[in-house]
C-alpha cells in the first residue's frame, strides 16, 4: 500500500483528536482524544519506518536495519503512554472525587 | 626636602586648622575664643611668611622637585604633583595676604560682634578657609594647584557675600558673583587643558622653559587669552566686572579682604606668574592693556556718581585693578605687583575705614546722610584721609609711586594709554575726595539723636597699622628718577629673578628720558591736586535738600551705564525665556507626553490582553493550535538556511 494512505489516516485521526480536545468538555473523552493523537503519530512512525526499510532493501542493502529505530520508538512511546494513562486517570479520579464532575470547564478557578 | 619646604606647608595649614576648629565648634566655642583662634591662625601664618621672606631674600628658593610633597594626580607618564613653589613673587604675596588678612581678622572680631555665637564662628571659619585657599593659589607650583585655590577663594567669596543669607538680595549678589566667576573659570580650565595637551605638564618652570625654547605660536596666544578670561572673571574686568560692586553685600571686612586686597588680585598674580607665556603673545598683551585701561576709566566714571560709600570703593577697586592690568599689558610686571601691594594696603584701609563709619552710623551706607564725621571719629578720619591721598596718587604716599610706575610704563608703550590712564587717575582723585568730603567734612546730616562715635580699639588698631603701611609702602619702589640709581627700586630688584625671562622676551620700549618723566609727574600731580581741591570745594557745601535727581549724562553714570540692565535684557532674559520654553513646551508637551504615553499604552494594552487569560483550557489549546499552524506555515515559506 502506498504511504499516502497511512499519512491520510494519521492526519484524519489526529484531526479527530484535536477536534475532540477542543470541543468536548468531558475530561475522559478529552483524554481519549489525546490518546488518539498520540497513536496517530505512532501510526505515522511505523509507516515511515516501514517505508524507509523497504527503500533500503530495494536499494540492494541485504541485511539493513534502516528505519528500525522508529519501531523501537513506537514501543517506547506506548510504554510511556501507558504510564501516562495511569497518571491521567488518577488525576481524573481525584478530580471527580473533589468536584463530583469530570467537566473541565468546571476547573477554571485559576481565572482571575 | 629642604628647610624651606618644611616651613612652607605651615603657612596654609594654620588657617585650615582654624577653619576646622571654628567651623566644627561653632556652637560650642565662645566668641572670644573664636576670635583668638581665627586671628591667631593668621598671626602664625604671618610669622611663618616673614621667616620664609627672610630665607627667600637670602637667596633660598623652593622650586621644582624640592617643592613636591606627594603625587596628586598620576596616570601613565603624566603626573601632577602636589607641590609648592616659593619664590620672590610668592613670598611678597604671602606677606600681603597673611599680613592684611591678620589685620582684617582683628578688625572683624570687633566689627562682627553683634552676630550670634554660631554665626560669628561661621564667619571666622569662612574667612580662614578663604585665606587657606588664597595661600594655596599663590603657593602652588603648577596651574592645577592654583586652580584649586582659585575655586576655593571663589567659593569663600560666595559664602561670605551671602553671609547674611536671610536677605534675598544678598544671596542673589552671591549667586551673581559665583556665576560670573564660573564664566572666567571656564577660560582658565580650557587654558589648563591646552597646556596639558601641548606641554604634557602643568608645572610652571617646565612650561616656561619649554615655551621659551619653542618661541611664540598661535597656541600660546590662545592659552594666554583663555587665562586672561579667567583673570577677567576673578579680577572683575570688563565685561565680567558687575559682580564686584554687588559683592559689597557681604560684611565690610570681607569686602576689604576678599573684594579689594587679595582675591581680586589673583588674576594679576596669575598673569604675572605666567609672564613668560604672555611675553610670547604680544597680541594678548595689548588686549590685556586695553581691557585694563577701559575698565579703569569706565569703573572710575561710574564711581563719580555713586552715593553708597561701599559702592564708591567697589568701583574704585575695579578701576585700580584695571590699572594693574594696564601695567601687565605694557610689560611693567613689577609695577603691577607693586600696585597690587600698595593697593592691598590702602584699599583695605579705605574699606575698613568705611566699615568703621558704617559701624558708627548704625549700618547707614548712604553718604548723603553722613557729613562732618571728622569731629566724632578722629582716628578714622585721619586714616581715611591717608588712604584717599594714597589712592589719589599724592606723593609721598604709596599709591603715587605704584600708579606712577604703571603710567610711565604705559607712556613708554603708547602715549595715548598715558593720557587715558591719567584721565582715569583724575577721576579717581575726584570721587575719592567726593567720598571723603561727603563723609567727614561739612555739617552732620544724620540723625542727631544717634550721634556717631569712634570705633573700638581692635578696629582702630587695624586702621592705624594699615594707614602707616599705606603711607610708607611706596618707598620700597622708588623710581630711578628720584634715586638716580638703577638699583634704587628695591621691589624691582627683589622680583627681578621672577620677571627676567618675561622681560627679556618683550620688545623693550624706550624709557622716557628724565625731563619727560619730570614733566609727566608734575602735570599729573598738579592736575590731581587741582581736582582734589575742586572736589572738596564742591562737596563741602553739600546739602541733602539741594540734591536734585541726576539728569542727562550724570544720570547714566548714577545708573552705572545701565550695564546691569543691558546684561539683564541681552543675556539673562533670553536665557530665562529659553528655559521657560524648554520647561513649559518641550518638557510638558514633548518629554512628559512621550513618557506618559508609553505608560498609558502599556496599561491600555494589558487591559485588553487580559481577556486572553480566560481560564478556559479549550481556549488555550485552540490558541496554541492556531499558533502552531501559523508557525508551520511561516516555516514553509522561510528559506531553510
Amino acid at each position: 500500500m502506498p504511504i499516502n494512505y497511512y499519512i491520510f489516516l494519521a492526519i484524519i485521526l489526529f484531526c479527530i483528536g484535536v477536534t475532540g480536545v477542543l470541543t468536548r468538555r468531558n475530561a475522559i473523552i478529552i483524554f481519549m482524544c489525546i490518546e488518539l493523537m498520540l497513536n496517530s503519530v505512532n501510526l505515522l512512525l511505523v509507516a515511515f519506518s516501514k517505508m524507509h526499510h523497504a527503500r533500503a532493501l530495494a536499494a540492494g542493502a541485504a541485511n539493513t536495519t534502516a528505519g528500525i529505530e522508529a519501531q523501537l520508538f513506537v514501543f517506547f512511546i506506548m510504554v510511556v503512554a501507558a504510564a501516562e494513562v495511569a497518571v491521567g486517570l488518577a488525576i481524573i479520579v481525584m478530580m471527580y472525587r473533589n468536584t463530583h464532575s469530570v467537566d473541565i470547564n468546571f476547573l477554571n478557578r485559576l481565572k482571575n | 626636602m629642604s628647610n624651606l619646604s618644611q616651613l612652607a606647608w605651615l603657612v596654609p595649614i594654620f588657617p585650615l586648622i582654624g577653619f576646622l576648629i571654628n567651623g566644627l565648634g561653632r556652637n560650642y566655642l565662645s566668641k572670644t575664643l573664636v576670635g583668638i583662634i581665627g586671628s591667631g591662625a593668621l598671626l602664625l601664618s604671618f610669622i611663618t611668611s616673614v621667616l620664609i621672606f627672610n630665607k627667600v631674600s637670602a637667596g633660598e628658593l623652593l622650586i621644582g622637585e624640592a617643592g613636591v610633597y606627594f603625587d596628586f594626580i598620576k596616570f601613565g607618564s603624566f603626573n601632577i604633583p602636589f607641590a609648592f613653589q616659593i619664590d620672590q613673587l610668592t613670598s611678597i604675596f604671602l606677606l600681603v595676604i597673611t599680613g592684611v588678612g591678620f589685620l582684617i581678622h582683628v578688625y572683624s572680631t570687633s566689627y562682627m560682634h553683634e552676630e550670634t555665637k554660631a554665626h560669628f564662628a561661621r564667619y571666622f571659619a569662612y574667612l580662614n578657609l578663604f585665606v587657606f585657599s588664597m595661600l594655596l593659589l599663590v603657593m602652588g607650583a603648577n596651574y592645577v594647584i592654583m586652580f584649586i585655590g582659585w575655586e576655593g577663594v571663589g567659593l569663600c567669596s560666595y559664602l561670605l557675600i551671602g553671609y547674611w543669607f536671610k536677605n534675598n538680595d544678598y544671596t542673589n549678589a552671591a549667586k551673581k558673583a559665583f556665576v560670573m566667576n564660573r564664566i572666567g573659570d571656564l577660560g582658565f580650565l580650557i587654558a589648563i587643558f591646552y597646556l596639558i595637551q601641548h606641554f604634557g605638564t602643568t608645572t610652571y618652570i617646565d612650561i616656561f622653559s619649554q615655551a621659551k625654547t619653542e618661541g611664540s605660536s598661535s597656541l600660546i596666544t590662545i592659552i594666554t587669552l583663555c587665562l586672561f578670561v579667567g583673570a577677567m572673571g576673578k579680577s572683575a574686568q570688563l565685561p565680567l566686572y558687575t559682580w564686584l560692586p554687588d559683592a559689597m553685600a557681604g560684611p565690610t571686612p570681607v569686602s576689604a579682604l576678599i573684594h579689594a586686597a587679595t582675591m581680586v588680585t589673583a588674576g594679576i598674580y596669575m598673569i604675572a606668574r605666567s609672564n613668560v607665556l604672555y611675553a610670547l603673545a604680544p597680541s594678548t598683551m595689548s588686549l590685556v592693556a586695553i581691557v585694563g585701561l577701559l575698565t579703569a576709566v569706565f569703573a572710575a566714571s561710574i564711581a563719580l556718581k555713586q552715593n553708597d560709600i561701599k559702592k564708591v570703593l567697589a568701583y574704585s577697586t575695579v578701576s585700580q585693578l584695571g590699572y594693574m592690568f594696564l601695567g601687565l599689558g605694557v610689560g611693567a610686571f613689577t609695577g603691577a605687583v607693586f600696585h597690587v601691594m600698595t593697593h592691598a594696603f590702602f584699599k583695605a584701609l579705605l574699606f575698613l575705614g568705611a566699615g568703621s563709619v558704617i559701624h558708627a552710623m548704625h549700618h547707614q551706607q548712604d553718604m548723603r546722610h553722613y557729613g562732618g564725621l571728622k569731629k566724632y571719629m578722629p582716628v578714622t578720619n585721619i586714616t581715611m584721609l591717608i588712604g584717599c591721598l594714597a589712592i589719589a596718587g599724592i606723593p609721598p604716599f604709596s599709591g603715587f609711586f605704584s600708579k606712577d610706575e604703571i603710567l610711565i610704563a604705559a607712556y613708554a608703550a603708547n602715549p595715548i594709554y598715558y593720557v587715558i590712564g591719567l584721565f582715569g587717575a583724575l577721576m579717581t582723585a575726584f570721587y575719592m575726595f567726593r567720598m571723603y568730603t561727603m563723609t567727614f567734612l561739612g555739617g552732620f546730616r544724620g540723625d542727631h539723636h544717634h550721634l556717631p562715635h569712634e570705633s573700638p580699639k581692635p578696629m582702630t588698631f587695624a586702621l592705624v597699622v594699615l594707614a602707616i603701611l599705606a603711607a610708607v609702602a611706596g618707598f620700597i619702589g622708588l623710581p630711578e628718577l628720584f634715586t638716580h640709581n638703577p638699583e634704587g627700586h628695591k621691589l624691582a630688584n627683589y622680583l627681578a629673578p621672577v620677571f627676567k625671562d618675561g622681560e627679556a622676551l618683550l620688545a623693550k620700549h624706550a624709557h622716557p628720558d628724565h625731563t619727560t618723566e619730570w614733566i609727566l609727574l608734575a602735570v599729573s600731580v598738579g592736575l590731581i591736586v587741582a581736582v582734589i581741591l575742586w572736589a572738596v570745594k564742591t562737596y563741602k557745601v553739600y546739602k541733602l535738600e539741594n540734591d536734585a535727581e541726576p539728569q542727562g549724562f550724570s544720570k547714566i553714570l548714577a545708573n552705572k551705564w545701565y550695564v546691569d540692565e543691558i546684561y539683564d535684557a541681552v543675556i539673562i532674559k533670553p536665557i530665562l525665556a529659553i528655559g521657560d520654553f524648554f520647561g513649559k513646551v518641550i518638557e510638558t508637551k514633548g518629554i512628559d507626553k512621550a513618557v506618559n504615553g508609553v505608560g498609558k499604552a502599556i496599561n491600555f494594552g494589558s487591559r485588553k490582553f487580559r481577556y486572553l487569560q480566560s481560564g478556559n483550557v479549550g481556549n488555550y489549546i485552540l490558541i496554541m493550535i492556531v499558533a502552531i499552524i501559523i508557525l508551520v506555515r511561516i516555516l514553509f515559506y522561510l528559506p531553510m538556511s
